[in-house]
């Protein structure tokens, strides 16, 4: 299965944008790991933009980062949103509520309580009346994600772009589930080559048996702590413009084969 | 899809809701207009409602290997996989395919959250930590139902879960569609399940929904939703020589969102219309081949003015529809296969569902709702579910062509 890629988008830790953080992912730059910054959203209104979860902000800036490069318009694109575990904080604010003696929730949380929230403010923020999904698989969200995004650009023959992202969970849910700092990752997958792609990602799920290689980069310890960070090594891969082979572990028994190929740019403006 | 879908066949279905489990009891309560929702004192709610409430969950907890799972929603999703002999026909499945060629979609909203305010309950005074014993990974989160479901059944093909309130399980369909196309797997099974817990009852509370009465879609005089709690499993297959005449298929799935409001749906039911639109395109039938609409009608004042709408404003206004929310309430992430699994006995035994405790039609309403069920030749149905966050999907179902 064949898809290009149209445009990225990148928010982690030390990791502020996909533009910013080309010289870290292409090793021409140590990476040095540092808070959070999220870049306040276009997308929107002023109130919004400080009553919204951390989680919600991180999906729409790496979703803006992704579409502003690829060409294609977000009111028109399918979504794919992908977590492993949606909003925890909100989480922990209901169960908070449930668990003390005046069990009064607020409807605004209730409503942000749900795992396709992100995709909701999306949707709304971008007025996209397009078609959108959100899904999970615990540790393997981005894969399955990504398996999803794939097959539904190949289906529907038309661009889908994916939004994966994860939040740490606030103690005491941070103890049963630890997960490392947030980070989210946006592509926008296209079935056909456009003059705005820049590699082709030949994409084979595959049964396996043995665990994968372990990621040689300083990013490994931020891959293995934060499910949506699963995506560093095709990131590092797009990045370093260069024919690679990788893989993405998928549940136990199974894994996304993964061969990139970069489009240099005299071949992107034949396309 | 613009052009349309490769049908897949309704192998086998399973189904759980408060009517009954199986499909015998479903069918009979369906036939008789007999609702299943009681009044509701689940975890001792401080308000007045009814809820499709489904007995016996408490006394039946998960053994074995499969005893890490343990919480309400898996034993939910247990019980129905192994009504009608659905884990048998998965069997036969696995045997001819293979385990790893066999994809689970599965669908909820709260998975098994219900475990985590059990365990928010029970925080060491001291330090706050959660119990012991306390399982995340295969009860609290989202995907805790295909993990069980892929454990259970012995399979190893692909799985994740769709999470996308009350939408979940409709999207599924589309999903295992698009999947077997590609050739990600041969057959796939999809569905899901959602069940009672504080979170929604107190959350749908607060956003002023919730019905003291037993709910009542499209009545003048509905005041909101009565919660249930369900799961339903479909094995899709593509159809071959197995399959008789009877077998029901899907024909078309379509997905739009409103771009409205994150728990209000549009006054317009835009993104439902593009739904509805899209899965007949996919379906490759006009608005008048469709025989009965199986409406979302959740009873909210807002959510079935929307739906009439849109539902008119395609369809005209004779084409039968009713929403079976009476039944056995709106059981959330669940009720896309719930109420897919009701359309397929509505096509397979011929007749039409009523609307249990819709007295009197919204007279502003124009489209065609059936109040009193009744026997009827059904070739091909479309059942919508819209959630949360303006998520709208539309599935279409019927005889092969």
């Amino acid at each position: 299965m064949r898809v290009y890629v149209e445009g990225a988008g990148l928010c982690g830790p030390g990791l502020n944008g996909w533009q910013a953080s080309q010289p870290i992912l292409t090793g021409a730059q140590d990476y040095v790991a540092a808070p959070v910054l999220v870049p306040p959203s276009a997308l929107l209104p002023a109130n919004e933009r400080r009553r919204a979860a951390q989680i919600v902000k991180i999906a729409l800036a790496v979703g803006a980062e992704a579409f502003a490069a690829s060409g294609c318009d977000p009111a028109e694109t399918a979504t794919v949103f992908a977590s492993s575990g949606g909003d925890g904080d909100t989480i922990h604010e209901i169960m908070s509520v449930l668990a003390s003696p005046n069990r009064e929730l607020s409807p605004t949380r209730f409503h942000n309580s749900v795992h396709n929230a992100a995709a909701g403010y999306w949707s709304i923020a971008t007025r996209s009346r397009a078609a959108s999904t959100s899904l999970c698989c615990h540790d393997d969200s981005f894969a399955a994600g990504l398996l999803e995004t794939a097959v539904q650009a190949r289906a529907e023959q038309r661009a889908v772009a994916l939004i994966a992202y994860d939040v740490p969970y606030p103690f005491p849910l941070s103890e049963v589930r630890p997960i490392g700092a947030a980070f989210g990752v946006a592509l926008v997958l296209s079935p056909h080559p456009t003059t705005a792609s820049r590699a082709c990602v030949e994409l084979e799920l595959r049964p396996v048996s043995s665990t994968a290689a372990p990621f040689p980069s300083q990013l490994e310890t931020l891959r293995q702590g934060t499910p949506a960070a699963r995506s560093l090594p095709l990131l590092v891969a797009l990045a370093r413009g260069k024919e690679a082979g990788i893989t993405i572990n998928y549940l136990d028994d199974m894994a996304l084969a993964l061969n990139i190929h970069p489009l240099p740019a005299a071949a992107r403006n034949q396309a | 899809m613009s052009t349309p879908a490769q049908p897949l066949a309704f192998s086998h279905f399973s189904v759980v809701t408060c009517l009954g489990a199986g499909r015998e009891a479903t069918l009979a309560a369906l036939r008789q207009g007999r609702s299943g929702l009681t009044p509701c004192n689940f975890d001792s709610i401080p308000f007045q409602t009814y809820a499709g409430e489904i007995a016996g969950l408490d006394a039946t907890p998960l053994t074995g290997e499969l005893a890490g799972f343990d919480c309400r929603n898996n034993r939910l999703a247990a019980l129905a996989l192994r009504q009608d002999g659905f884990t048998d026909a998965v069997a036969a499945a696995r045997a001819r395919y293979g385990a790893g060629r066999i994809g689970i979609f599965a669908g909820t909203s709260t998975s098994g959250l219900l475990q985590t305010e059990i365990a928010y309950r029970h925080r060491t005074p001291e330090s706050g930590t959660l119990p012991p014993g306390f399982d995340y990974m295969r009860t609290h989160n989202t995907y805790s139902l295909a993990r069980f479901m892929r454990t259970m059944l012995g399979l190893a093909g692909p799985a994740f879960v769709v999470s996308t309130a009350c939408a979940a399980t409709s999207k599924v369909f589309a999903t295992a569609q698009r999947m077997i196309a590609a050739g990600i797997c041969d057959a796939a099974i999809v569905g899901g399940a959602d069940t009672l817990c504080a979170t929604t009852l107190f959350g749908f509370q607060s956003l002023g929904v919730m019905a003291e009465e037993p709910c009542r879609p499209f009545d003048a005089e509905r005041r909101g939703i009565s919660i249930g709690e369900a799961a339903g499993f479909v094995l899709l297959e593509r159809p071959s020589a197995q399959h008789g005449a009877e077998t029901v298929h899907l024909l078309g799935a379509g997905e739009g969102s409103d771009a409205y409001h994150m728990s209000s749906p549009h006054p317009e039911g835009i993104g439902a219309r593009l739904a509805m639109e899209q899965a007949l395109t996919a379906a490759g039938l006009a608005p008048a081949e469709i025989d009965y609409i199986n409406l979302h009608g959740t009873a909210t004042l807002v959510g079935d003015a929307a739906e009439d709408r849109a539902v008119s404003a395609l369809f005209g206004t004779a084409t039968p529809c009713s929403s079976t929310k009476g039944f056995c309430g709106h059981t959330l992430g669940a009720s896309g296969v719930v109420e897919a699994i009701f359309a397929a006995l509505a096509i397979q035994h011929g007749f039409l569902p009523g609307s249990p405790h819709t007295r009197g039609l919204d007279p502003a309403f124009k489209s065609q709702y059936v109040l009193e069920g009744r026997a009827a030749r059904i070739n091909r149905v479309m059942s919508n579910s819209f959630g949360f966050g303006g998520v709208n999907c539309s599935l279409v179902l019927g005889r092969a062509a």
